[in-house]
């Protein structure tokens, strides 16, 4: 156990919705100088709590007691908990993309006299808290003008002109490359030696265990256990028995791979930026994909892969230049989103509810909203058709729903997921790519969703899987392409890279030689 | 997954009642806004000492509202996939002056002449969906424009005057059904129609129930059916004695007729056609749409052109009620279709509305307007209580769906709906666990 004094205690937190108990006789203690991370499935109730904490829910709409550097607390709102010195900051950032780094810092808390600001001094504070957080960006820089890794440690900075102790931070890697997770931690680190205490929910156990000192582990509202980093020997397997409640003998399922020829192959493929027109964002790239092979596909965040599928899937993305795509040996046309589905073609988006889904839309709905067609006569939808198609993939992939006549936003984001593969299948692809498939989903719905993606290549489907991950993309894929700046830069079978070759191809142009075996 | 409290199922008693009604969160908004509506008739009828569902009243009530409702259909449509028309008034305006003149200048035949109000309309409607959908102006923008380009036309047109109509054309804004036959003192043409309407819900109901057996999906209990199909029957063959019993020689109007076909028409088209779902796809995340291979652009610019056809329609409607068409047609015409639609649970958003919805929101107006002026109360304060039950009917939606309740006025539809589930999962706007932005989505809407 670790020695600093008690900084935050919650004993016995309930937590109530209609119908649901969400937190159970929960109990968190954090101490001083520590940073303490929560882990937990999908729904367990991390989010619940630190909402019960910052004051999301204030005081009254739960029972227990949260005492905080020694008193008893009740928060009323989120400006009580922040007056405190506990600030939150959220899986989607609350910047404001118009506004200014500085304006965005200040919002709320604006330096000034009565009513009016004082923008020197808010600038010359800016800078300074910029400094902190290692970014020494124009603090007159718009915010939609600097990346997700850099807005989110503005999140920072404006927490710290909060004079924040206890930092929460809510899956603060979920949307950042790995250079930018591996400053924003050691950042975290750095907070911690200057006494601001962190707690941190992430299903990113890697990085927990790089720099949790505490671990409380949560599962269906409940405290499961607090495991203590250096003394306890933690490691991610340890993590997730208590996650899962059972052991995972593997994180991926068994498979094995039954490759067919060479069907699907890209060549020469150009691509321009939507707005900015002499910038190439796809940059002469080719590739090719078998019969039911799983083909990874690895780059930062921002390398272009989102580009270059989403190009492909219909020119959905940017301004198509040059390139050809050939299925079965012939050349296809793909000039819009439909002509791709009418090719085989899926595309499962990185974003599932700005991209993939309509939330307003139920389970059934969603399921066969690619592909209306198959369940239409003279286009009128067949409803008897499309429960039936419903009901089977509910079924097939385990959608947990009691029924698909229900809102897809009811469903936690792994059953979404497997709504969003639903409604590819459904529409017969051949060529299926999955963008970032397991994001923002726990490790148990994780396993399911590597087992349906390879169920799908075992039928004969190619099935390209782009992802952040590289255990993820070592794990699942039969061969593996890097892609650095819109270029592939290295292709090589699963069974011959490792994290540091594949990294090193995704970090620099130079092009590797192609391993033997795999070049056409 | 969070721990649950089980729920009692109550089975039968009330709750099979919401079923009649279906159990989807639309239908569950349409049964609250129609509670709303026969509230309001029953409230009025007393008030007025019974004046209200005089069938000299009701005919009156749907002459003068056809032409707003016919236009809430294409205005429901419109705002589903995230736009608005604000044109609507002066389209059916010009389309009201050219057709009065095509008769009585051009001598054009006034089956003709309907047919080149459409073709106006739909000319109209392609311009201005062309705008929206391949140019991307917003839709405030082109139709807050047509408003003014529509308007000014109808005046250069017919120089500021209004032109009278032939007979014939009146037919369609003020003519009733034929009476034939042996005289019961009733028009036999209305006990007709009303007979055929009683029919066809009953055959609808027996559909749906088979529907529902061979699909395996939870079904309300036989008695509930029976009591629907009763009560429909009931309301619609008393209807059809009250619009049969007027004054000799009228019956039900046929704008009435005209708006129960485009009713039927378009609920079939929003509902069940590829071309309809993709409305609501577009409203609802036109992202999303776009990578389903919805042809985003195709469907603003039908939905954009099918509202100014309807609007040339509901001007013509218009024009034959009232024998001339003239520089004040369909003046604040968008803002009571708008209003209809909002009423009738659409949400500003987009994605979410029905036909349905919008017509009984269309009604509700339609009877407030008509019972206050029984009731002699003057045009300044109906604006006013107009005005006050719009912003009442969306803020009770606003309000409850910021509660984590369903919707509206529909929360009786959300009740039965967990109950069905036999309390089997989550409420469904719980804030829950992981999720963080669906709260401060709910909050922000």
């Amino acid at each position: 156990m670790s020695s600093n004094a008690v900084i935050l205690e919650m004993r016995a937190i309930t937590k109530e919705f209609p119908g649901v108990k969400a937190l159970e006789d929960v109990s968190l203690t954090v101490h001083a100088d520590e940073i303490h991370a929560i882990c937990g499935e999908n729904g367990a109730g991390k989010s619940t709590l630190m909402k019960v904490l910052s004051g999301v829910y204030p005081y009254g709409t739960y029972t227990g007691d949260i005492v905080y550097q020694g008193g008893e607390v009740r928060f009323k709102d989120i400006r009580s908990s922040e007056r405190a010195g506990i600030v939150i900051i959220h899986q989607e950032l609350a910047l404001i993309p118009e506004l200014s780094i500085t304006e965005n810092i200040f919002l709320g808390n604006e330096p000034g006299r009565g009513g009016v600001i004082n923008w020197q001094e808010a600038k010359s504070r800016a800078t300074e808290l910029l400094a902190r957080v290692g970014l020494t960006d124009d603090p007159d820089t718009p915010i939609k003008n600097i990346g997700v890794g850099k807005q989110q440690l503005v999140e920072i900075a404006k927490a710290l002109n909060k004079e924040v102790k206890l930092l929460i931070l809510d899956e603060p890697t979920a949307a950042l490359n790995e250079a930018e997770s591996s400053h924003l931690l050691d950042l975290i680190l750095g907070l911690k030696s200057k006494g601001i205490s962190s707690i941190m929910i992430s299903h990113k156990l890697n990085e927990i265990e790089r720099v949790a000192d505490q671990i409380t582990i949560i599962r269906d509202g409940r405290t499961i256990e607090t495991l203590d980093v250096k003394a306890d020997g933690v490691d991610e397997d340890r993590i997730i028995r208590g996650m899962v409640g059972r052991t995972l003998e593997s994180r991926f399922p068994e498979h094995t791979p039954k490759i067919g020829d060479k069907f699907f192959e890209v060549k020469n493929w150009v691509v321009q930026h939507p707005q900015v027109p002499d910038r190439l964002v796809v940059k002469n790239s080719s590739f090719f994909v078998r019969r039911g092979e799983i083909v990874g596909f690895a780059g930062l965040m921002g390398a272009g892969r989102t580009e270059l599928a989403m190009s492909i899937f219909g020119r959905s993305y940017g301004n198509f230049i040059s390139g050809e795509i050939y299925k079965d040996g012939k050349e296809i046309q793909v000039r819009n989103v439909s002509e791709a589905i009418d090719e085989g073609m899926a595309y499962v988006s990185e974003d599932r509810k700005v991209l993939g889904l309509n939330l307003l839309d139920d389970i059934k709905q969603s399921i066969v909203s690619a592909k209306l067609k198959k369940i239409a006569k003279l286009n009128v939808v067949n409803d008897e058709e499309e429960y039936a198609v419903a009901e089977q993939y509910r079924k097939s992939l385990r959608i947990k729903t009691p029924d698909v006549d229900r809102g897809v936003s009811t469903l936690s984001g792994g059953n979404q997921q497997k709504v969003v593969l639903a409604k590819w299948m459904f529409t017969d692809p051949d060529l299926l790519i999955l963008d970032e498939p397991t994001r923002g989903i726990d490790v148990g719905a994780k396993y399911e969703i590597y087992g349906i993606i390879q169920a799908l290549a075992a039928q004969g489907k190619g099935v390209i899987v782009i992802s952040s991950e590289l255990p993820e993309l070592l794990g699942i894929s039969d061969r593996i392409y890097t892609i650095f700046e819109g270029q592939i830069t290295n292709e090589l079978p699963a069974s011959e890279a490792d994290p540091e070759t594949l990294l090193k191809s995704m970090t620099s142009a130079q092009k590797r030689p192609v391993t033997k075996g795999t070049a056409r | 997954m969070t721990t649950q409290i089980p729920e009692k199922k109550k089975s039968g008693g009330i709750r099979d009642l919401g079923k009649m009604f279906g159990g989807g969160q639309s239908t569950g908004r349409q049964f609250g806004i129609l509670g709303a509506l026969v509230v309001i008739i029953i409230l009025f009828e007393i008030l007025t000492g019974g004046k209200t569902l005089e069938p000299v009243n009701l005919i009156n009530l749907v002459n003068q509202n056809a032409y707003v409702l016919i236009l809430a259909i294409g205005m429901v449509m419109v705002i589903i996939a995230g736009h608005i028309d604000l044109s609507v008034g002066s389209v059916a305006a010009v389309v009201g002056i050219v057709v009065a003149k095509s008769m009585t200048e051009w001598h054009v035949p006034w089956p003709l002449a309907i047919v080149l109000g459409l073709v106006i309309g739909a000319i109209i409607g392609a311009w201005q969906g062309w705008w929206v959908a391949y140019v991307g102006v917003p839709a405030f923008i082109v139709t807050l424009a047509g408003m003014l380009i529509f308007r000014g036309l109808n005046q250069a047109i017919g120089n500021a005057n209004t032109i009278p109509v032939p007979d014939g054309f009146t037919y369609i804004g003020g003519g009733f059904l034929p009476d034939w036959g042996p005289d019961f003192g009733y028009n036999n043409s209305t006990l007709l129609l009303g007979l055929i309407i009683a029919i066809v819900i009953a055959i609808a109901e027996w559909r749906r129930r088979r529907v529902q057996t061979k699909m395996g999906s939870e079904k309300a209990p036989l008695w509930v059916s029976i009591f629907k199909v009763v009560v429909l029957d009931a309301v619609v063959i008393y209807a059809a004695f009250l619009f049969a019993g007027g004054r000799i020689g009228t019956s039900f109007p046929v704008s009435g007729i005209i708006l129960g076909i485009l009713v039927i028409v378009y609920s079939f088209v929003t509902r069940s056609t590829i071309f309809g779902r993709h409305i609501y796809a577009v409203g609802g995340n036109w992202h999303a749409a776009e990578l389903s291979g919805v042809k985003i652009k195709r469907i603003n610019f039908f939905v954009m052109m099918n509202m100014s056809v309807l609007a040339a329609l509901a001007g013509m409607v218009s024009v034959a009620r009232s024998i001339s068409s003239g520089p004040q047609d369909g003046l604040g015409w968008e803002l009571d279709a708008i209003a209809a639609v909002f009423i009738g649970g659409a949400a500003v958003s987009g994605g979410i509305g029905t036909v349905a919805g919008s017509i009984i929101g269309g009604l509700v107006i339609a009877v407030l307007n008509n019972g206050l002026q029984l009731l002699s109360v003057t045009s300044d304060r109906v604006q006013i209580i107009k005005g006050l039950v719009l912003l009442v009917a969306v803020g009770i939606d606003v309000y409850s769906k910021r509660r984590g309740g369903a919707s509206l006025i529909g929360r009786f539809g959300r009740k039965d709906k967990s109950a069905d589930a036999a309390g089997a999962d989550q409420p469904p706007v719980l804030p829950s666990a992981d999720e963080p932005e669906a709260t401060s989505r709910s909050l922000s809407s």
